[in-house]
Protein backbone atom coordinates (compact mmCIF):
# COMPACT_ATOMS: atom_id res chain seq x y z
CA UNK A 1 0.00 0.00 0.00
CA UNK A 2 1.04 3.35 -1.04
CA UNK A 3 -0.17 6.25 1.05
CA UNK A 4 -0.52 9.64 -0.95
CA UNK A 5 -0.78 11.67 2.19
CA UNK A 6 0.62 10.00 4.85
CA UNK A 7 1.52 13.28 6.34
CA UNK A 8 1.51 13.28 10.24
CA UNK A 9 2.68 16.00 12.91
CA UNK A 10 5.51 14.89 15.01
CA UNK A 11 8.78 16.78 16.37
CA UNK A 12 12.24 17.58 15.34
CA UNK A 13 13.66 14.58 16.37
CA UNK A 14 11.87 12.74 13.70
CA UNK A 15 14.03 14.45 10.88
CA UNK A 16 17.26 14.39 12.75
CA UNK A 17 18.72 12.13 9.61
CA UNK A 18 16.63 14.52 6.79
CA UNK A 19 18.39 17.78 8.26
CA UNK A 20 22.18 15.48 8.55
CA UNK A 21 21.74 14.81 4.88
CA UNK A 22 21.26 18.81 4.17
CA UNK A 23 23.72 19.70 7.31
CA UNK A 24 26.21 16.90 7.54
CA UNK A 25 25.84 16.86 11.13
CA UNK A 26 23.00 16.41 14.02
CA UNK A 27 20.65 19.84 13.92
CA UNK A 28 18.13 18.56 16.94
CA UNK A 29 20.59 20.34 19.22
CA UNK A 30 20.74 23.31 17.57
CA UNK A 31 19.10 26.35 18.63
CA UNK A 32 16.54 28.19 16.37
CA UNK A 33 15.25 31.95 16.99
CA UNK A 34 12.17 32.92 15.16
CA UNK A 35 11.32 35.76 13.21
CA UNK A 36 7.77 35.41 14.20
CA UNK A 37 7.75 35.95 17.39
CA UNK A 38 11.27 35.57 18.65
CA UNK A 39 11.14 32.38 20.07
CA UNK A 40 13.95 30.46 20.57
CA UNK A 41 14.23 26.39 21.01
CA UNK A 42 16.28 23.61 19.61
CA UNK A 43 15.16 22.08 16.63
CA UNK A 44 14.21 19.05 17.89
CA UNK A 45 11.36 21.13 19.55
CA UNK A 46 9.80 22.63 16.88
CA UNK A 47 6.93 20.86 14.89
CA UNK A 48 7.08 19.09 12.21
CA UNK A 49 4.37 18.00 9.48
CA UNK A 50 6.25 15.09 8.03
CA UNK A 51 5.25 13.35 4.52
CA UNK A 52 7.22 11.44 1.80
CA UNK A 53 7.76 14.66 0.05
CA UNK A 54 8.50 17.43 2.58
CA UNK A 55 8.70 18.72 5.93
CA UNK A 56 7.13 21.61 7.22
CA UNK A 57 8.87 22.82 10.33
CA UNK A 58 7.09 25.22 12.31
CA UNK A 59 7.91 27.36 15.66
CA UNK A 60 5.96 25.83 18.64
CA UNK A 61 5.18 29.10 20.29
CA UNK A 62 3.75 30.81 16.86
CA UNK A 63 3.36 28.69 14.33
CA UNK A 64 5.05 30.23 11.74
CA UNK A 65 6.81 28.01 9.44
CA UNK A 66 10.56 28.28 9.95
CA UNK A 67 11.63 26.12 7.08
CA UNK A 68 10.76 23.79 4.64
CA UNK A 69 12.53 20.80 3.17
CA UNK A 70 11.78 19.66 0.42
CA UNK A 71 12.64 15.94 -1.22
CA UNK A 72 12.38 15.77 -4.90
CA UNK A 73 13.97 12.33 -6.20
CA UNK A 74 17.41 12.66 -4.84
CA UNK A 75 17.55 16.08 -4.35
CA UNK A 76 17.35 18.27 -1.31
CA UNK A 77 16.08 21.57 -0.88
CA UNK A 78 15.53 24.17 1.56
CA UNK A 79 13.76 26.84 1.86
CA UNK A 80 13.77 29.32 4.71
CA UNK A 81 10.67 30.84 6.18
CA UNK A 82 11.08 32.39 9.31
CA UNK A 83 13.77 31.40 10.66
CA UNK A 84 16.56 34.17 11.14
CA UNK A 85 19.36 32.80 13.62
CA UNK A 86 21.30 29.47 14.61
CA UNK A 87 23.05 28.88 17.27
CA UNK A 88 25.40 25.92 17.82
CA UNK A 89 24.76 24.43 21.26
CA UNK B 1 26.80 11.81 16.88
CA UNK B 2 27.57 9.52 13.60
CA UNK B 3 25.18 10.00 11.07
CA UNK B 4 27.07 9.04 7.84
CA UNK B 5 25.58 7.44 4.89
CA UNK B 6 22.80 4.32 4.38
CA UNK B 7 24.48 0.77 5.26
CA UNK B 8 23.05 -1.89 4.30
CA UNK B 9 21.57 -4.37 7.10
CA UNK B 10 20.34 -8.01 7.68
CA UNK B 11 17.22 -8.60 9.93
CA UNK B 12 18.65 -11.63 12.13
CA UNK B 13 16.11 -12.00 14.85
CA UNK B 14 12.17 -11.42 15.21
CA UNK B 15 10.14 -11.84 18.13
CA UNK B 16 6.42 -10.99 18.65
CA UNK B 17 6.43 -9.15 22.10
CA UNK B 18 2.56 -7.80 21.92
CA UNK B 19 -0.78 -9.17 19.72
CA UNK B 20 0.77 -5.85 17.52
CA UNK B 21 4.73 -5.25 18.04
CA UNK B 22 7.67 -6.69 17.31
CA UNK B 23 11.24 -6.42 18.18
CA UNK B 24 13.50 -6.57 15.66
CA UNK B 25 17.67 -7.67 15.83
CA UNK B 26 19.15 -5.84 12.79
CA UNK B 27 22.60 -6.63 12.04
CA UNK B 28 24.53 -3.57 10.61
CA UNK B 29 28.21 -4.10 9.61
CA UNK B 30 30.51 -1.12 10.93
CA UNK B 31 28.04 -0.16 13.03
CA UNK B 32 29.25 2.62 15.30
CA UNK B 33 27.15 2.18 18.35
CA UNK B 34 24.84 4.56 19.77
CA UNK B 35 24.18 6.73 23.02
CA UNK B 36 20.54 5.73 25.12
CA UNK B 37 17.79 7.48 23.05
CA UNK B 38 18.63 7.55 19.78
CA UNK B 39 16.90 6.62 16.51
CA UNK B 40 18.06 5.38 12.96
CA UNK B 41 16.19 6.03 10.18
CA UNK B 42 15.04 2.66 8.24
CA UNK B 43 14.75 1.98 4.34
CA UNK B 44 12.82 -0.10 2.69
CA UNK B 45 13.02 -0.72 -1.26
CA UNK B 46 10.41 -2.50 -3.16
CA UNK B 47 11.18 -4.31 -5.96
CA UNK B 48 9.75 -2.07 -8.85
CA UNK B 49 12.19 0.90 -6.72
CA UNK B 50 9.82 2.44 -4.61
CA UNK B 51 11.41 3.30 -1.52
CA UNK B 52 9.72 4.46 2.03
CA UNK B 53 11.51 5.57 4.68
CA UNK B 54 10.73 5.56 8.57
CA UNK B 55 12.54 6.76 11.75
CA UNK B 56 12.57 4.26 14.78
CA UNK B 57 14.15 4.38 18.04
CA UNK B 58 16.94 1.79 19.19
CA UNK B 59 15.83 0.08 22.17
CA UNK B 60 19.74 -1.09 22.55
CA UNK B 61 22.81 1.45 23.11
CA UNK B 62 26.30 0.96 22.58
CA UNK B 63 28.61 -0.86 20.71
CA UNK B 64 28.26 -4.06 18.34
CA UNK B 65 27.07 -5.01 14.99
CA UNK B 66 23.54 -5.82 16.26
CA UNK B 67 20.98 -2.94 17.03
CA UNK B 68 17.55 -3.73 18.01
CA UNK B 69 14.04 -1.97 17.41
CA UNK B 70 10.63 -2.33 18.36
CA UNK B 71 7.79 -1.68 16.32
CA UNK B 72 4.33 -1.41 17.00
CA UNK B 73 2.06 -1.55 14.07
CA UNK B 74 0.29 1.48 12.81
CA UNK B 75 -2.90 0.48 11.15
CA UNK B 76 -2.97 1.26 7.29
CA UNK B 77 0.33 2.32 7.74
CA UNK B 78 2.64 2.14 4.73
CA UNK B 79 5.53 0.37 6.48
CA UNK B 80 5.08 -1.39 9.82
CA UNK B 81 2.86 -3.74 9.02
CA UNK B 82 6.03 -5.15 6.76
CA UNK B 83 7.86 -5.12 10.03
CA UNK B 84 5.39 -6.49 11.95
CA UNK B 85 3.99 -8.93 10.12
CA UNK B 86 6.07 -10.09 7.00
CA UNK B 87 9.92 -9.04 7.76
CA UNK B 88 11.73 -12.46 8.31
CA UNK B 89 15.74 -13.30 9.13
CA UNK B 90 17.73 -13.21 6.52
CA UNK B 91 15.59 -10.06 5.04
CA UNK B 92 17.70 -6.93 4.13
CA UNK B 93 16.86 -2.95 4.68
CA UNK B 94 18.88 0.14 4.97
CA UNK B 95 19.69 2.07 8.23
CA UNK B 96 21.00 5.49 8.84
CA UNK B 97 22.60 6.73 11.80
CA UNK B 98 22.51 6.61 15.19
CA UNK B 99 20.37 10.24 14.83
CA UNK B 100 19.26 12.69 17.47
CA UNK B 101 21.68 14.28 20.01
CA UNK B 102 18.74 16.00 21.84
CA UNK B 103 16.62 13.09 22.98
CA UNK B 104 19.60 11.12 24.99
CA UNK B 105 20.39 10.36 28.76
CA UNK B 106 24.01 10.52 28.98
CA UNK B 107 25.37 9.19 32.55
CA UNK B 108 27.17 11.19 34.65
CA UNK B 109 24.58 14.11 35.58
CA UNK B 110 23.46 14.22 39.53
CA UNK B 111 19.83 15.36 39.18
CA UNK B 112 17.14 12.46 39.68
CA UNK B 113 15.58 11.16 35.82
CA UNK B 114 12.21 11.05 35.19
CA UNK B 115 10.96 9.04 32.18
CA UNK B 116 7.63 9.13 30.70
CA UNK B 117 6.33 6.74 27.65
CA UNK B 118 3.37 6.15 26.35
CA UNK B 119 2.80 3.16 24.16
CA UNK B 120 5.70 2.46 22.08
CA UNK B 121 6.96 5.62 23.18
CA UNK B 122 8.88 3.10 25.72
CA UNK B 123 11.46 2.25 23.15
CA UNK B 124 14.48 4.96 23.47
CA UNK B 125 13.48 5.31 27.42
CA UNK B 126 14.26 1.65 27.85
CA UNK B 127 16.93 1.78 26.44
CA UNK B 128 18.29 4.70 28.99
CA UNK B 129 16.88 2.76 31.99
CA UNK B 130 18.83 -0.07 30.91
CA UNK B 131 22.07 2.14 30.52
CA UNK B 132 21.33 3.27 33.63
CA UNK B 133 21.11 -0.25 35.66
CA UNK B 134 24.25 -1.75 33.89
CA UNK B 135 26.41 1.38 34.62
CA UNK B 136 25.14 0.00 38.40
CA UNK B 137 25.53 3.57 39.99
CA UNK B 138 24.61 7.16 39.24
CA UNK B 139 21.12 9.14 39.35
CA UNK B 140 18.00 7.26 40.54
CA UNK B 141 15.03 6.85 37.76
CA UNK B 142 11.56 6.76 37.57
CA UNK B 143 10.25 5.44 34.95
CA UNK B 144 5.98 6.32 34.43
CA UNK B 145 4.80 3.66 31.40
CA UNK B 146 1.28 4.24 30.07
CA UNK B 147 -0.30 1.48 27.95
CA UNK B 148 -3.52 0.25 26.96
CA UNK B 149 -3.51 -2.95 28.68
CA UNK B 150 -0.63 -5.51 30.26
CA UNK B 151 -0.49 -7.06 27.30
CA UNK B 152 0.56 -4.22 24.77
CA UNK B 153 3.10 -3.16 27.31
CA UNK B 154 6.68 -3.48 24.95
CA UNK B 155 9.55 -4.99 27.32
CA UNK B 156 7.14 -5.60 29.99
CA UNK B 157 9.42 -8.20 31.51
CA UNK B 158 12.68 -6.62 31.08
CA UNK B 159 11.32 -3.41 32.86
CA UNK B 160 9.73 -5.31 35.77
CA UNK B 161 13.55 -7.35 36.08
CA UNK B 162 15.18 -3.60 36.10
CA UNK B 163 12.74 -2.17 39.07
CA UNK B 164 13.40 -5.55 40.47
CA UNK B 165 17.11 -4.88 40.63
CA UNK B 166 16.28 -1.68 42.56
CA UNK B 167 18.18 0.62 39.54
CA UNK B 168 14.55 1.77 38.12
CA UNK B 169 11.54 2.48 39.90
CA UNK B 170 8.17 1.56 37.82
CA UNK B 171 4.80 3.05 38.14
CA UNK B 172 1.97 1.64 35.77
CA UNK B 173 -0.68 3.45 34.06
CA UNK B 174 -3.62 1.33 32.34
CA UNK B 175 -5.49 3.35 30.06
CA UNK B 176 -8.06 0.54 29.24
CA UNK B 177 -7.69 -1.77 32.09
CA UNK B 178 -5.29 -3.46 34.63
CA UNK B 179 -3.74 -6.78 35.12
CA UNK B 180 -6.33 -9.71 36.63
CA UNK B 181 -7.37 -8.56 40.19
CA UNK B 182 -6.24 -4.81 39.91
CA UNK B 183 -7.93 -2.44 41.48
CA UNK B 184 -5.95 0.86 41.07
CA UNK B 185 -7.05 3.30 38.63
CA UNK B 186 -7.59 3.14 34.83
CA UNK B 187 -7.60 6.13 32.69
CA UNK B 188 -4.79 8.27 31.05
CA UNK B 189 -2.04 9.71 32.94
CA UNK B 190 -3.26 13.14 34.20
CA UNK B 191 -1.98 16.18 36.92
CA UNK B 192 -2.74 13.79 39.64
CA UNK B 193 -1.01 11.16 38.60
CA UNK B 194 1.96 13.44 37.35
CA UNK B 195 1.96 14.92 41.19
CA UNK B 196 1.52 11.65 43.16
CA UNK B 197 4.46 9.72 41.02
CA UNK B 198 7.00 11.96 39.25
CA UNK B 199 9.68 13.60 40.65
CA UNK B 200 8.33 16.90 42.83
CA UNK B 201 9.69 19.76 41.23
CA UNK B 202 12.21 20.95 43.67
CA UNK B 203 14.23 17.81 43.34
CA UNK B 204 15.00 19.28 39.54
CA UNK B 205 14.72 16.14 37.59
CA UNK B 206 15.58 15.16 34.22
CA UNK B 207 12.32 14.75 32.34
CA UNK B 208 11.62 12.53 29.14
CA UNK B 209 8.79 12.38 27.74
CA UNK B 210 8.12 9.92 24.45
CA UNK B 211 4.97 8.54 22.85
CA UNK B 212 2.21 9.71 20.38
CA UNK B 213 2.27 13.29 19.66
CA UNK B 214 -1.00 13.83 21.14
CA UNK B 215 -0.11 12.10 24.64
CA UNK B 216 3.60 13.94 24.32
CA UNK B 217 1.55 17.25 24.21
CA UNK B 218 -0.70 16.73 27.11
CA UNK B 219 1.98 14.93 29.57
CA UNK B 220 4.00 18.42 28.63
CA UNK B 221 1.59 20.37 29.24
CA UNK B 222 0.65 18.65 32.58
CA UNK B 223 4.01 18.95 33.91
CA UNK B 224 4.63 22.45 33.16
CA UNK B 225 1.48 23.08 34.64
CA UNK B 226 2.49 21.25 37.68
CA UNK B 227 5.84 23.95 38.02
CA UNK B 228 8.18 21.53 35.88
CA UNK B 229 10.23 23.89 33.97
CA UNK B 230 10.38 23.71 29.65
CA UNK B 231 13.82 24.03 29.75
CA UNK B 232 14.24 20.47 32.25
CA UNK B 233 11.70 18.59 29.75
CA UNK B 234 12.91 16.20 26.81
CA UNK B 235 10.16 15.14 23.94
CA UNK B 236 10.08 13.45 21.25
CA UNK B 237 6.99 12.91 19.27
CA UNK B 238 5.78 10.37 16.91
CA UNK B 239 2.68 10.09 14.07
CA UNK B 240 1.74 6.60 12.56
CA UNK B 241 2.59 5.89 8.94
Amino acid sequence: MRAENARSVVDGNAIAGLLAELFTQDMTMMTGTCGGCGAQAPFAHNVVELDETAAIVRCRSCTHTLFTVLRDGETLRLRIGSLVALEAP
Amino acid sequence: MIVGDWRPATVSEVADVTPTARVLRITVPGWPGSEPGQHVDVRLTAEDGYQAVRSYSLGSYGGGDTIELAVDEVPDGEVSPYLVRDVQPGDMLEVKGPLGGYFVWRPGGVNPVQLIAGGSGIVPLAAMAKARADAGTGPPFRLLYSVRRPESAIYRDELERLAGDGGVNLTWVYTRGGPPGWTGRVGRIDDEVIASTVWPVDQMPDVFVCGPTSFVEQVADALVRLGHPPAKIRTERFGGA
